[in-house]
């Protein structure tokens, strides 16, 4: 139970990697798979299946953006990007397989848990790309290759700069509560999103439910998918984003929308995002080639300078206009509990929020 | 005559008569269609999650508020709405039909796209139009009023909003099926009333209405289990306004982990309210006989309106502007706009979402090809099937008969999510495994397709007076010789328009969609729900515009089919 004894400042610092630790510190039973590079053969094998079939809870522009930029590089490789919220993948793959479909390669997730479940249910294939091995943390892979953090979210307040001045803003999960806000504030939902299940699980950790009990009778506009609180204030239908991708608020800043994001005091949600190679995958070297291509330089870049998130990779350079991870107070991710308490989750939430 | 009877039965002798094979193989499939998915949700709904028997579900669904409330909502909603379908949808179609309204035609095209508008983009657009803060009619209105920020007209997300928006895109099989009542009314019955001394509104409520009213009671009945069972319109208006109506309750019975057995129980209320319409309706009616279209009337006179040309002309459009005009001008405006509810200009215009639909959006071919695969399979088959059944039940045509009719017309009372879930339960295990492929997808569309199919042509076939048919028979005709050479020919408007219906059914259809696709099978009102979900309301917009376009493409295209053409019958 070494995570008992990370101090505060070390989470901190890390910023949001004790989750990886708890997933990933499971005792080794067979040697660790070789690191992989991208060699010739590989891409040949890749070209002959022709196809790539990507589930993954990134937001779809940056998701269809990865798979283009795979595309030029290896010509004669589609990549079909099948986007929703994480829980909602991780329902399809559940679905699909009970069903004997195997049409899924790689999948990306933003909830944690999801992976020990597939790890359970032996879906996995083990497969590690040697960037990982020379460049990541250990705390971000599984040391069997089975996943690998892709990306890291943290889900941050976001306000529309037009409908509320950023002096007036809340700055803390208590300020919400604030009567003034009441029909002016937007959230994402827990039953879709992978994002926002760990949010719900840390905030009513920290918080207690019953803070979700006076949130709810603030009149929340209440969304999907973590990537559309940030669209909704940026519309101006809303003031403030509770929940959502905080990336998201970045990139509409960047891209000239009256929007902004705020890190709440009692600290930030944060979801790593893990990405995995399936076992049954009916394209397993175009599977290899991108789960490698996506963890390495140009994948992780790609990641920094457009997607605006947070990368694993030490060599990825980081693009100034995003708060570092480590200065972000954060809240401590904890997969095996959310994987534990995911239906209270949702079945409390319900009975709050109603829907 | 004379000549004609022993040439026919000399045919007759080494014919042989295929009619009674071919309509049993009919009811087999339909059993399998129907019975299998419903058997399998009754044998859910009465067992809990171990497969032992139990009524916990039932007691659930009414004792806990949490099916109680969304179960009234929904009763609210399907009431409200095909009310406001039937009042709005009447004297419109009757203007239409029966009076010398400028531009009927326009009128009809206009409600023509109202119908082949999928509900979901319909509410999706008038979230655009009408979100209480960022809706663009909210905006007009703090610019010309000069109100505060939070100050709104219209609210989107509100019982009301959703009432509207569902009689939006529901209104329009209510006028359809009114003003095809119209137009087959023969002028020769209201020429006697009139000859008789009876006046123009005398006429109008003796004779005139009477011979609407089946038509008017299937139409609102049709829109109150359109409201009942949608589930777009629904999920995109109810949810984040934080209340639930059946069907979004039902789904979301379904998210991991599934719970299969409270959703059957709690559609089963539905099917059982439905079956009780059924019943009302055919009490109303009673024996009546509504046999309009012989060999022998003529075309129906049009009522001159004078005065009034333009101001009903005026009110028809203001009606239209509702669920065409200002929702396609919101999609139009999100689809060039680089934030969806910013006004565009020519400075501010991009084609970034069209770029990103056509050129980036992976799934969209494959979702494309999907639906117009399953769109046109789906209106075959259903056309095919739905013929069949109509003809077999109007002309009683073998034993049984009103077996067949129950159960083409039983699938209106499943929510497509239901159906969804039955097909799923029915189609995962041996000796038919579907899901995964497109099967599975084409049976739920024929199957939800086929009440209203099958009402359409059994409405059809009642106004053809069987002595036509039986002409051919005495002349020695099989049945099914019969049904192709005389009766079909005479149904070809008939035909083409449930073809059609059928094929807007598909664009439309999303609840059963929602539960049976996989990424290979995905459809395009799938990869738009999924949109929404997501907010990308941009990509939606282009998506939806598209879609418009290739509806009324093929709409356009089948009606233009030599052998096709929409032909007036008044020989």
């Amino acid at each position: 139970m070494a995570r008992m004894t990370v101090n505060r400042r070390d989470v901190l610092k890390g910023g949001a990697t004790l989750a990886a630790t708890t997933v990933f510190a499971s005792p080794l039973r067979a040697a660790p798979p070789p690191a992989e590079a991208i060699t010739p053969a590989l891409i040949e094998a890749a070209k002959k299946e022709g196809a790539v079939t990507f589930y993954t809870a990134m937001d779809l522009a940056f998701a269809e953006r990865l798979g283009r930029v795979f595309e030029q590089k290896f010509a004669g490789i589609n990549v079909r990007v099948e986007r929703s919220g994480a829980e909602r993948v991780f329902q399809r793959i559940g679905q699909e397989y009970q069903s004997n479909i195997h049409a899924v390669d790689v999948v990306n997730t933003a909830d944690q848990s999801h992976v020990i479940y597939w790890k359970r249910q032996g879906w996995l294939a083990a497969y590690l790309p040697d960037d990982v091995v020379k460049y990541y943390d250990k705390k971000y892979y599984d040391p069997d290759g089975l996943a690998i953090v892709t990306r890291v979210l943290v889900s941050p307040f976001g306000i529309n700069t037009n409908l509320v001045k950023m002096d007036d803003a809340p700055k803390s999960f208590a300020d919400l509560l604030n009567p003034k806000w009441k029909g002016r504030m937007v959230k994402g939902h827990p039953a879709y999103s992978g994002t926002i299940m760990n949010a719900t699980f840390q905030i009513a950790r920290d918080l207690g439910w019953d803070y979700f009990e006076k949130l709810a009778k603030q009149n929340v506009l209440q969304v999907q998918s973590a990537t559309d609180p940030p669209k909704r204030i940026a519309l101006g239908e809303r003031a403030v984003m509770i929940d959502g991708a905080g990336y998201l608020v970045i990139r509409g800043k960047e891209a000239g929308q009256p929007v902004d994001v705020i890190y709440p005091s009692e600290g930030t949600p944060v979801a790593t995002s893990p990405s995995v190679l399936m076992k049954a995958a009916p394209h397993p070297n175009a599977g290899k080639l991108f789960q490698n291509w996506m963890h390495a330089r140009e994948g992780q870049q790609l990641l920094i300078d457009y997607a605006r998130q947070y990368s694993p990779h030490s060599q990825a350079v980081e693009k100034p206009g995003v708060r570092k991870l480590s200065d972000i107070k954060l809240m401590r991710e904890d997969p095996e509990a959310v994987e534990k308490a995911a239906d209270e989750v949702k079945r409390r939430y319900t009975q709050y929020f109603k829907v | 005559m004379t000549v004609a009877l022993p040439a026919t039965r000399a045919q007759r002798r080494f014919g042989f008569d295929l009619t009674k094979p071919v309509l049993y193989l009919f009811a087999a499939v339909l059993c399998v269609l129907i019975v299998l998915p419903l058997s399998w949700l009754f044998i859910y709904s009465l067992t809990d999650q171990k497969g032992a028997f139990t009524l916990v579900n039932f007691y659930r669904l009414f004792s806990e508020s949490s099916f109680y409330d969304p179960l009234v909502t929904t009763f609210i909603i399907s009431i409200s709405s095909a009310l406001i379908c039937c009042t709005v949808a009447a004297p419109m179609a009757w203007l239409v039909a029966r009076t010398d309204l400028p531009f009927a035609g326009l009128v009809r095209a206009l409600v023509t796209a109202s119908f082949v508008t999928p509900p979901f983009l319909g509410a999706i657009a008038w979230e655009l139009l009408a979100a209480p803060n960022s809706g663009l009619l909210n905006q007009i209105f703090r610019a010309l009023t000069g109100a505060e920020r939070d100050e709104h007209l219209f609210n989107i997300y509100t019982v009301e909003g959703i009432i509207f928006v569902i009689a939006c895109y529901t209104f329009p099989y209510v006028f359809v099926l009114v003003a095809n009542a119209l137009d087959r009314t023969p002028g020769e019955l209201e020429d006697a009333s009139s000859i008789l001394g009876g006046g123009r509104w005398y006429t109008a409520r003796r004779v005139t209405i009477p011979l609407v009213l089946p038509a008017l009671l299937a139409g609102g009945l049709v829109a109150f289990l359109q409201a009942m069972t949608l589930f777009g319109s629904p999920a995109i208006l109810a949810l984040p306004a934080g209340f639930h109506t059946m069907t979004t309750k039902i789904w979301s019975l379904f998210q991991f982990p599934p719970k299969p057995e409270l959703a059957a129980a709690a559609s089963l209320p539905l099917l059982v309210l439905t079956v009780l319409l059924l019943r009302a309706e055919h009490m109303i009616l009673g024996r009546r006989g509504y046999s309009v279209v012989g060999g022998k009337y003529g075309a129906p006179r049009l009522i001159p309106l004078r005065a009034w040309r333009w101001p009903a002309f005026g009110v028809c459009t203001a009606m239209l502007m509702l669920p065409v005009f200002l929702p396609y001008a919101a999609l139009f405006n999100a689809a060039f706009s680089p934030i969806a509810t910013t006004f565009v200009t020519f400075k501010t215009a991009t084609w970034q979402n069209v770029h990103f639909v056509v050129f980036e959006l992976s799934a969209m071919s494959l979702a494309l090809k999907n639906t117009i695969i399953l769109g046109t399979s789906a209106a075959t088959v259903g056309t095919a099937i739905a013929l069949v059944i109509a003809y077999v039940t109007t002309r009683q045509a073998v034993a049984g008969w009103r077996v067949l009719g129950f159960l083409a017309t039983a699938p209106i009372a499943i929510p497509g999510i239901v159906l969804g879930v039955g097909l799923f339960l029915s189609y995962t295990r041996e000796p038919f495994v579907l899901y995964g492929t497109l099967w599975i997808l084409l049976i739920a569309f024929v199957t939800i397709a086929l009440p209203s199919a099958y009402q359409q042509l059994q409405a059809a076939f009642r106004t053809i007076h069987p002595e036509l048919e039986d002409a051919s028979r005495i002349l020695g005709a099989t049945r099914l010789r019969c049904l192709w050479q005389i009766t079909a020919p005479l149904l070809r408007t008939g035909i083409v328009a449930t073809w059609c219906f059928i094929f807007v059914g598909v664009m439309r259809e999303l609840s059963a969609a929602i539960i049976l696709f996989t990424s290979q099978t995905k459809v395009v009102s799938v990869l738009i729900y999924d949109l929404n979900e997501s907010g990308d309301l941009g990509a939606i917009s282009v998506i939806g515009l598209g879609m418009l376009f290739i509806t009324l493409a093929v709409v356009i295209a089948v009606n233009r089919i030599p052998g096709f053409g929409t032909v007036r019958f008044t020989t």
